[in-house]
């Protein structure tokens, strides 16, 4: 907190808070407002005399009956839940086995193993797309979920082994010295001790793998192609924008709806998620 | 019953040596300090010991067994860790059970021997609680009664009290002693707290280098230390030492030095004779210098200029300069003396220490 007169705390606290806030909601407001503006407002021009871009008086569900009765919007959701928690599952169990054998089993070449697996997330998704492609059509996956369930943990997998042995060597590793002296075996002490004690990490790199593979725009954009096999992301850009012809309204309603699935995964895990980015760990 | 014998006992990793050749008896029911600076070799040790370390070259027998291969569950073995390990998402009880689950205890004996374990630590009303709900006093005493409920062959404590504050420490202390007087187990535990080891110790083991330097009860250790590092080691506050030539006087062996001319008494003085003319450190302890008074023999007096005068209540430690040594006294708290007053002190003959210059050895 700003400490002195009432000015500096407005000028320096206050109103950049404001600011900040105000550039991250807007996007979001103007997404509601648009879901329920009626197409006749909509398309008014600027200079219209009754013109209010920011607040409609004559809301409408119109936009979100479109969505779900002249799209497969209904389907698009399931093959986007479907999988981005295949995905995610995929990646943790592999992050976590991963991370943790990164982190504490001194095997030789640990360190450049690791590395090695970070660089591999650094590989931008435009360049891999295209040898991906051809492996996709080479087992006959293309236009699948399939397609997506085993290409996204190509970044997952990298991303959660990375967070996860960061977790993992936070935890003292006295904690599961003394659990192998109580009687556990290394696999016991790793799903009794070190599991429970790391579920903070595990979480957070499960609602990072979840977002990343819910938003995911490229491969699904090309190894997907009949419209019941689309996700959220492209079905709605590539089935709501005919030509140069945007149908805002429908568009924004299917942003809308797709986000709030991960809005709901963030603010249910809210609190294990600052503890696992943060890396608490108390004895 | 056990016994933990440690045999040419070697650990390197990689390129540095840090435990050679320990040669270790632990007897049934002994309490086991092991003591030296930090990077001596005396947690590895005890690693050793546990299994969580692989032994380099050399043998570990607890009883007649040898638990080289012998993996930490199967050692029979139980350890309380500086930082106390406890298993943060489980309850006190669950904490102390998670052993006893592990062997495949029944829950009938398990909940006896945790409130058996709960009484004699008083921790009864704290078993339902979670780590973080507990004081630091609380957490090492769970960490005790999770070593107590396993009934094991021998303890490991790996520097137990260094978390806790000054009183706690002074007061758990106390508190081990009893425990292990009620529990008879065998020990192993490890410091770098010359008092720990010297109040908890049956007997102890000062190490230095990764070597073992002396092993001996306690008191063994205080009054015939076997070298100048244990000398100046054990006891607090050390042991001054003085940097001598070893002289005849009168046909009588003397430790010279600038400002210092001691008397050498009896058998001490016979072991002199034989290095007579080399260079040699004398050492007395701060509570083996006095006051002269007519009574003393002249050869054991010497004076000195005091520089610094700490009072600590139940006695006075005087920093002085004899010679070219400094030296600590330690004197009658009823003494008045100021900063550089001019003292003539005396020294009990029969507690000087000589030592070799070059190996360092008593002499």
């Amino acid at each position: 907190m700003i400490e002195g007169a009432l000015w500096r705390r407005w000028v320096f606290y206050n109103i950049p808070l404001i600011l900040f806030v105000f550039v991250l909601l807007f996007p979001f407001y103007w997404m509601i407002v648009t879901t329920f503006r009626p197409d006749g407002e909509l398309y008014l021009p600027w200079n219209a005399p009754n013109y209010m871009p920011f607040w409609t008086n004559n809301p409408t569900l119109e936009h979100i009956l479109y969505l779900f009765e002249e799209t497969n919007f209904a389907r698009w959701m399931f093959n986007t839940m479907f999988i981005a928690l295949v995905s995610t599952i995929i990646s943790l169990f592999c992050g976590v086995l991963a991370g943790y054998a990164l982190a504490r089993l001194n095997f030789p070449y640990a360190g450049g193993l690791g590395t090695a697996i970070f660089i591999t997330y650094l590989v931008p998704q435009t360049l891999l797309f295209i040898p991906l492609a051809e492996i996709i059509r080479n087992f006959q996956l293309g236009d699948t979920p399939w397609s997506l369930i085993l290409t996204y943990p190509t970044f997952l997998i990298p991303f959660c082994t990375w967070l996860m042995m960061g977790y993992f060597k936070a935890i003292p590793k006295e904690l599961e010295e003394c659990a192998r002296i109580d009687g556990a075996s290394r696999w016991k002490a790793m799903v009794y001790i070190i599991i429970p004690v790391a579920v903070p990490g595990i979480l957070s790199s499960g609602i990072i793998a979840f977002t990343l593979s819910w938003n995911e725009f490229i491969y699904a954009l090309v190894f997907l192609s009949s419209p019941d096999q689309k996700t959220v992301p492209v079905g709605v850009t590539s089935e709501l924008i005919r030509g140069d012809v945007f149908f805002w309204g429908p568009l924004m309603a299917g942003a809308l709806l797709g986000s709030i699935p991960v809005a709901i995964v963030y603010s249910f895990f809210v609190e294990h998620y600052v503890s696992g980015l943060t890396g608490s760990v108390k004895g | 019953m056990a016994e933990v014998s440690l045999h040419k006992l070697n650990k390197k990793f990689d390129t540095t040596h840090v435990v050679k050749d320990v040669d270790l008896q632990i007897r049934d029911k002994e309490f086991m300090v092991f003591v030296g600076p930090s990077g001596c070799g005396k947690t590895t040790t005890l690693r050793m010991i546990a299994g969580l370390e692989a032994i380099t070259t050399g043998e570990i027998r607890i009883d007649d067994r040898v638990v080289n291969e012998v993996p930490p569950m199967d050692r029979d073995i139980a350890m309380v860790f500086q930082n106390y390990a406890l298993y943060p998402h489980m309850s006190v009880a669950s904490n102390m059970a998670f052993g006893l689950k592990m062997r495949k205890f029944e829950k009938a004996e398990i909940e006896k021997r945790i409130n058996n374990a709960a009484s004699i630590l008083g921790i009864e009303s704290l078993l339902e609680r979670k780590p973080r709900q507990l004081s630091g006093g609380q957490r090492q005493r769970v960490a005790l009664g999770r070593a107590i409920v396993r009934d094991p062959k021998v303890f490991l404590f790996d520097e137990p009290l260094s978390n806790l504050d000054a009183k706690l420490r002074v007061q758990m202390r106390v508190e081990l002693k009893k425990l292990h007087e009620r529990l008879a187990v065998t020990s192993v535990y490890v410091t770098h707290d010359q008092v720990e080891a010297m109040t908890l110790g049956d007997r102890v083991v000062v190490m230095k280098d990764g070597l073992v330097q002396q092993v001996g009860e306690p008191l063994e250790l205080y009054n015939t230390p076997a070298n100048r590092f244990v000398a100046g080691f054990i006891g607090s506050p050390a042991m001054n030492f003085a940097d001598v030539t070893l002289v005849e006087n009168g046909g009588k062996p003397v430790a010279d030095a600038p400002g210092l001319r001691i008397g050498l008494p009896g058998e001490l003085a016979t072991r002199a004779r034989a290095k007579t003319g080399r260079k040699a450190t004398l050492g007395i302890r701060p509570e083996d210098i006095h006051i002269a008074t007519p009574a003393d023999a002249p050869e054991y007096c010497f004076e000195a200029v005091v520089e610094v005068v700490e009072q600590l209540g139940s006695e006075i430690l005087l920093d002085m300069r004899v010679g070219e040594a400094l030296m600590v006294a330690s004197v009658e708290p009823t003494l008045r003396v100021r900063a550089h007053d001019t003292l003539k002190l005396a020294l009990k003959p029969e507690r000087l220490h000589l030592f070799d210059a070059e190996t360092e050895a008593a002499i």
